[in-house]
């Protein structure tokens, strides 16, 4: 048996009110891909960011070549000859790819705060030649595809003359052919006797790259299987596994039928592909499907917050022209995003403003002048009815909780009297208690007759709160599930249903 | 947790952690530099000198307030001392050269501001042009068109003697007639910024432009708004100064914007958006003048005011930083 680099056991790691690990354990031999599987929140990218020194460990051993190491910093992981290579890419658009593999460590020339350029793009493209890469140093990163980009990413991680590389979802943003170069790179890595890990949601890829698969669910180990004898089917099994909520679904009783929202081949480039549906009154809901699916940029489009190529919205059954969001608006149409401090709060404004402001005109007197007494009765109100803990009105959006902050936007909308709303992964970010809380009050909201798209990407959630599921993977709508022959494995079926596959 | 705190609690909680205290670290400032002033130098302590700090502290406090809108959405304007300028020549061409009545003078100066700062907005805004870029390119254009219109040569308001009774006469205690115009302008300002919906929204683009714009306001439009909102001051500025000249003067106006940011910026306004206030502002033009003027009086050449007033306002803005930082 192969060296083993990396021993991992008994992890735990808790974030304020979340339990992001519980014992987990992972190992990673010498000249093996080892792929790192669970669904969204299953702890996968915390316990290797805990490896690379990112976060610290509350519990647990890690033994790096037999020996236990503590790793205290980024720095410390890569002088161990531990690199990570992050979901989004940290490269410098100005620079070239030179300047950002060497970037802290540039080669000096005879003064010492004279940068030597030379021998700087000499040593990139030595460790191209290593690596079989084709790229030219000298170029900037801005100019390059996004899995060039990746390739710089691999190139800056592999530089420090690692052992070990983590991807986490490297191919989240790539082509098939980008991902081919990819795997032949991550191949000839297993060859050198590095050890990959290789984190994906895409389980297809599996079979193609890994020699065993490590399956995480809610922050636990489950197993670990030789890839070749695995089935897909088993590693889904594995990944939902039981559901961490009570089991009976909460649904409001039967949506009417009336349609108060239908989209008809909607079209964004790549990632909005002919996508069509119907949103019927009191109804929710659920968009399912793997991060980078395309869901996000649906319903942005039917809000006007993204442009679209092509694609008609009706409300109410006659189409109308969204093209911003004041359009979305004035339509009834309100959208919480999942980033609600870029996209849902004016952070440094206070409770009350943050609640009025999608809805000023309704408040707003001769001049301009806005009605106080009317605003802070509408704040008070919703305070009131959806529980928001803040001491005051007058508090600073920024220093409510998570879970309190998502409800000031939720007063944001019920202020603004919009009878549809898009919750973009409403519980993201939310402890367990308030996550309950917001369960509640999509459900009363549905049965007072509003209608509710919710985006999630935790199945347990979508199954327990949608009459009716869509499945997207790569843009297009893959699968469309009523509440009652939904299930886990066939949400997980659509979701990783890419196109090949497809037309299979 | 709950929402038992009462009021006053809360109040006082903001007061000590939100930008009142940068307005009352700029008000003990101005104190300080009165009484420092004051003591130092008899002809400073005088009736007729701290008058003389309230009239020159008009013109800036007029421009300064106008940009404090336009700073609390996070943009900047470059161009409010040449609009200043641009807008006195409009009125002296309409009032001097084409003979029409002082009533008629008055908002041609104000149109006059508004639409260059529509002009600003519209780029900034629509064309998506930075403001520091746009404003810049404004300055020069306004500064340009002032002096094509007047043949770069100074209007007298030979014709209107009126105008400067108007402006610089002295209807109560002996104090100009300017200054309470400055000051009834900071209040209009204050009731704009802090009781209607433009100013509600000129904090909402400040603190997230992006969640502003999904809420389904049209910032664009609103964007506009604040900028034609600045360029009114600027307009205001341009009466004011053409009045104490008794002329439009084509080549002034170049530096009014900077003085006109940094006493924003002294007066707790923060370049990043999101806060301001219209006191801060109006207390910060005064720290300017009473420094300017106390130093001239005690005798410290030009060079040296410069220098002083610059590490003033460098100063200022690192004390801001500190406080912020202190409670983060």
């Amino acid at each position: 048996m192969a060296e083993l680099l990396v021993e991992m056991a008994g992890i735990s790691k808790s974030f304020p009110g979340v339990h992001a690990l519980d014992e987990a354990r992972f190992e990673l031999r010498a000249g093996e891909v080892h792929a790192l599987v669970g669904e969204n929140g299953a702890g996968k990218s915390t316990l290797m960011k805990i490896l690379a020194g990112i976060y610290h460990r509350d519990a647990g051993t890690i033994k790096f070549k037999g020996q236990e190491v503590e790793i205290a910093s980024p720095r410390a992981a890569q002088d161990l000859g531990i690199s990570i290579i992050h979901q989004e890419l940290n490269l410098m658009g100005h620079l070239t790819v030179a300047q950002n593999i060497f970037i802290g460590r540039e080669p000096r020339g005879a003064a010492r705060f004279v940068l030597d350029e030379k021998a700087l793009n000499r040593k990139a493209a030595e460790l191209f030649e290593t690596l079989h890469l084709k790229l030219d140093p000298r170029v900037r990163v801005s100019g390059l595809a996004v899995a060039q980009q990746q390739m710089v990413e691999i190139a800056k991680a592999l530089s420090f003359s690692s052992d070990v590389l983590i991807m986490d979802e490297p191919t989240a943003a790539l082509t098939d052919t980008e991902i081919d170069e990819l795997f032949r790179i991550i191949r000839h890595l297993r060859e050198r006797g590095a050890g990959v890990v290789h984190i994906s949601h895409r389980l297809e890829e599996l079979k193609q790259i890994s020699d065993r698969v490590t399956v995480m669910r809610d922050g636990r180990y489950i197993d670990t299987v030789e890839t070749a004898e695995a089935g897909i089917q088993s590693i889904i099994s594995m990944m939902v596994g039981r559901t961490i909520f009570e089991a009976t679904p909460e649904l409001p009783e039967h949506p009417d039928p009336e349609v108060v929202l239908e989209v008809r081949h909607l079209n964004r480039g790549r990632a909005i592909r002919d996508v069509s549906f119907q949103l019927r009154r009191g109804e929710i809901l659920g968009f399912s499907g793997l991060v980078g699916a395309g869901r996000t940029e649906v319903v942005r489009a039917v809000f006007g917050a993204d442009p679209r190529d092509s694609g008609e919205i009706l409300v109410h059954g006659k189409p109308v022209a969204i093209r911003t969001p004041a359009d979305a608006v004035a339509h009834g149409i309100g959208y919480l995003s999942e980033d609600r401090k870029r996209y849902g709060l004016a952070l440094k404004m206070d409770v009350e403003a943050n609640v009025v402001l999608a809805s000023m005109r309704r408040f707003t007197g001769r001049l301009g002048r806005i009605k106080f007494g009317r605003t802070k009765a509408a704040a008070e109100e919703h305070v009131k009815g959806l529980a928001i803990k803040t001491p005051s009105l007058a508090q600073r959006a920024r220093n409510l909780s998570g879970g309190n902050q998502q409800k000031v936007v939720i007063a944001k909308w019920l202020t603004a009297d919009t009878e549809i709303l898009i919750f973009d992964e409403p519980t993201r970010g939310i402890d367990v208690g308030a996550k309950s809380e917001i369960y509640r009050l999509l459900n009363d909201l549905a049965q007072q007759g509003k209608s509710i798209i919710m985006i999630s990407s935790e199945l347990p959630e979508i199954l327990r709160m949608s009459h009716r599921i869509l499945v997207m993977c790569e843009g297009r709508i893959t699968g469309e599930l009523d509440a009652a022959d939904a299930s886990q494995e066939a949400i997980m079926t659509f979701a990783t249903q890419r196109e090949a596959i497809a037309a299979a | 947790m709950q929402t038992t705190t009462t009021p006053s609690r809360s109040r006082i909680q903001s007061l000590a952690k939100g930008d009142s205290l940068q307005r009352l670290l700029a008000l003990g400032a101005l104190m300080i530099l009165l009484a420092f002033f004051s003591a130092l130098s008899e002809p400073f302590r005088t009736t007729d000198n701290y008058i003389s700090i309230l009239v020159a502290t008009a013109v800036n406090g007029v421009l300064a307030m106008g940009v404090t809108f336009v700073i609390i959405t996070g943009g900047i304007d470059l161009s409010v001392g040449t609009t200043m300028t641009f807008c006195s020549v409009v009125m002296g061409l309409v009032v001097t050269n084409a003979g029409f009545p002082l009533w008629l003078g008055i908002p041609a100066a104000l149109a006059a501001g508004a639409l260059v700062g529509a002009v600003n907005g519209t780029l900034i805004a629509k064309a998506k042009i930075p403001p520091f870029i746009a404003t810049l390119g404004m300055l020069n254009v306004t500064r340009g068109l002032a002096q094509i219109l007047s043949d770069v040569k100074p209007i007298y308001f030979e014709g209107t003697p009126q105008f400067y009774e108007l402006f610089m006469g002295k209807f109560i205690f002996g104090i100009p007639n300017v200054v309470f115009i400055m000051f009834g302008a900071a209040i209009l300002a204050t009731l704009v910024l802090n009781r209607t919906v433009l100013g509600r929204y000129t904090f909402a683009l400040g603190s997230n432009e992006e969640a502003t714009r999904l809420s389904g306001v049209n910032v664009d439009a609103w964007k506009i708004v604040v900028y034609s909102v600045c360029g009114l001051f600027a307009g205001l500025g341009g009466i004011l100064i053409a009045a104490r000249m008794t002329s439009a003067q084509p080549s002034v106006g170049m530096g009014y914007e900077l003085d006109a940011i940094a006493a924003a910026v002294i007066g707790g306004t923060s370049l990043s958006g999101g806060e301001g206030s219209i006191v801060g502002t109006v207390i910060g033009a005064f720290i300017i003048s009473t420094l300017t003027i106390g130093l001239s009086i005690l005798g410290v050449p030009d060079q040296w005011k410069l220098v002083i007033t610059g590490l003033v306002v460098i100063g200022a803005v690192w004390l801001d930083i500190l406080r912020r930082r202190g409670r983060a």
